[in-house]
């Protein structure tokens, strides 16, 4: 009996400890951490990003890689500050959420067409190739639509491998919505979406995992996010735009694509780009949050601290930082417009910016 | 006497805890498989479509419900030839010798492998034999699987029945040697049907192994949604599907998933029933 007194004293000890701890940081604001949780496409330059402001500022910041699916859901159910997605919120998914979501863009990532093909240096593929190959009516790699644009390259008498990410993923988005914009067949049989059914090929975990079924399979080919590409030395191919050029992903290229119009929302594809010199597969990758942050018993504090990171992370110290990743800077019209949104947000009906 | 009411007490309440884990588990599954029950009813079972893009959404489980079956059977009859020898080597023939000692170790040590490491290997090692061997494309498929999972299990398998034959008493084996009986008929007329149970329940446990087993399956398998054509085919298994499809999924799909859960639950269930009822029929 006397040992069960003891352990309840001590649980109440324990207890009482954890409360007053609480109710310090409670008091405290410069305690704040944030939390965040969403894409892996953009994960490269977010881990940077996210460690270079907590030793700038001292603000704890924890970011979830797990997918944009499941950071679309944890804003849903308020357990992260903001989220983070490649796919931005439908109007219907919007709605179904009761209170007002935004979007700012972050950064512009590519996704590059890579193959695996030992001496095969340089790779051009047509609307009509990719169809093609990611429909399975190309099969052979020296089959006679691909030696036509491809001249000056030998290609060997071997089967073509499709590989695509067998989970959900924002990079399948990206891709499979240039897919539908270049090939009404892929339009009418596959469609877009995070994750697919695909008519042809294997299946691979995440980024890391179809980079390394491509590096470790002669002849096939995928697509994935720029930098697990570069990062790992993959050749990858050079993408015929609208404009009929072959273009290369590089930093212009892909900047180039986001040329366009963009809505005041920021909520726009820009794949398949008019500009002559764009890279086609190209998209913006996006933080999403509620426009009132007084939510869920959430303090000034967190607002404030969430706001100024997000206005640091659109400005010029973390857009270099994105750069150094092979990712491309948001160009200014972006910026501006979620400049504006920034502005707008407010905490219990006030502006949370001064 | 108090302690021991005490004892008495803590421990029903730590065995109801278990119980409760259970029927939460079961409860919140079924509760999550409801919405894709309700829109498909059992067509969901017996339908080899997975479409889950937006708009044309269409769930169908049979592709990884037989993905599993056959890779987890397969995986058991590959295994059993070789842990089978290897118990009665261990066991029996060199039992309680060095070279059975070390021999035994080994094998234990092989379930302490961590699957991904499996992957690995498979991805690696075993992938570019099957390619040079000729007998698929890129090495992904059925096969490749079944035979890391039947690497996987062994240790399962083995183990158990090892002791199983350990304990076969040894007035038994005795008095059939007296008899004349040579070791051959000593393991086929007294060892085996004295631990067939054991030995089948040893099987039954390593095919729930292989049943469940996610990571190494998903890295060699290829992530196709079809129902194979042939062992060398791509495919896909329940644990493998869930693991990919999980972290984007939200409304009707994550019911798919869910309830594609609750029918691996199901499938386990029903393997362990089956072991114990064939336990009993031969005990």
């Amino acid at each position: 009996m006397k040992k069960i007194i003891i352990l309840l004293i001590s649980v109440a000890v324990f207890a009482s400890c954890g409360q007053q701890k609480s109710e310090s940081s409670g008091d405290d604001s410069k305690k704040v951490t944030l939390t965040a949780a969403g894409a892996t496409f953009p994960m490269p330059f977010y881990n940077l990003a996210f460690k270079k402001y907590t030793e700038e500022s001292g603000l704890l910041l924890t970011y979830g890689g797990i997918g944009s699916g499941g950071g679309i859901r944890s804003l849903k159910d308020k357990v992260v500050d903001f989220g983070a997605t490649d796919a931005y919120l439908s109007d219907a998914e919007l709605a179904e959420i009761p209170l007002k979501v935004v979007h700012i863009p972050t950064c512009i990532g590519a996704v590059v067409i890579a193959y695996n093909l030992p001496g095969v240096a340089e790779l051009k593929l047509s609307d009509k190739l990719l169809e093609g190959i990611f429909m399975g009516e190309i099969t052979k790699w020296n089959d006679e639509k691909i030696t036509k644009e491809n001249p000056t390259v030998k290609l060997p008498d071997i089967n073509i491998t499709v590989v695509y990410r067998s989970d959900g993923s924002g990079t399948t988005h990206i891709f499979s919505d240039y897919m539908t914009k270049i090939s009404k067949i892929w339009a009418e049989k596959v469609g877009i979406g995070k994750s697919l059914n695909w008519p042809v090929g294997i299946g691979a975990k995440g980024n890391p995992g179809v980079a390394g079924t491509i590096s470790q399979s002669v002849g096939s080919i995928g697509y994935i996010g720029s930098e697990y590409a570069f990062a790992q030395n993959i050749s990858y191919a050079l993408v015929q735009n609208m404009s009929g050029n072959y273009v290369k992903p590089t930093n212009e290229s892909i900047s180039a694509s986001a040329k366009g119009e963009i809505p005041s929302d920021t909520r726009v594809m820009i794949t398949n780009s008019s500009e002559p010199d764009a890279y086609p597969i190209s998209g913006f990758t996006w933080i999403i949050f509620y426009r009132e942050q007084a939510y869920d018993g959430r303090t000034m504090a967190q607002a404030t601290e969430t706001i100024k990171f997000l206005e640091w992370l659109i400005g010029p110290d973390a857009q270099a930082i994105a750069e150094s990743v092979h990712y491309a800077p948001l160009p200014a019209k972006a910026v501006e417009l979620s400049k504006e949104t920034l502005k707008s947000i407010t905490f219990e009906g006030k502006p949370v910016l001064k | 006497m108090k302690s021991e009411k005490i004892t008495k007490y803590v421990l029903f309440a730590v065995s109801l805890i278990i119980l409760l884990i259970f029927a939460g588990m079961v409860f919140s599954l079924a509760g999550g498989a409801m919405p894709v029950f309700k829109e498909y009813g059992l067509k969901f079972i017996i339908s080899a479509d997975w479409n889950p893009t937006t708009g044309r959404e269409s769930y169908g489980a049979l592709p990884f419900i037989i993905g599993t079956l056959i890779t987890s059977l397969l995986a058991l009859l590959i295994c059993f030839p070789l842990s089978f020898s290897t118990s009665l080597f261990i066991a029996e023939f060199y039992h309680k010798t060095r070279v059975a000692s070390v021999l035994g170790t080994i094998v234990d040590l092989l379930a302490g492998i961590p699957s991904i490491v499996y992957g690995l290997w498979g991805f690696y090692t075993l992938r570019p034999v099957i390619i040079a061997l000729g007998l698929s494309d890129q090495g992904f498929g059925i096969f490749t699987s079944s035979i890391i999972l039947a690497i996987m299990i062994i240790p399962y398998a083995t183990s158990l029945s090892n002791e199983i034959i350990t304990m076969v008493p040894t007035e038994l084996k005795e008095a059939a040697y007296s008899l004349g009986a040579t070791r051959f008929e000593v393991i086929f007329n007294v060892i085996i049907p004295n631990a067939r149970s054991g030995i089948v329940a040893s099987y039954i446990l390593a095919l729930g192994r292989a049943l469940g087993e996610t990571m190494a399956v998903t890295m060699l398998i290829g992530n196709a949604n079809i129902i194979p054509d042939g062992l060398f085919s791509t495919g896909n298994t329940m644990a493998s599907l869930i693991a990919n499809q999980f972290g984007e999924a939200d409304g009707l799909k994550l019911s798919a998933l869910i309830a594609i859960g609750l029918l691996l639950f199901l499938i386990t269930a029903i393997v362990n029933a089956l072991g114990k009822y064939i336990i009993r029929k031969f005990s």
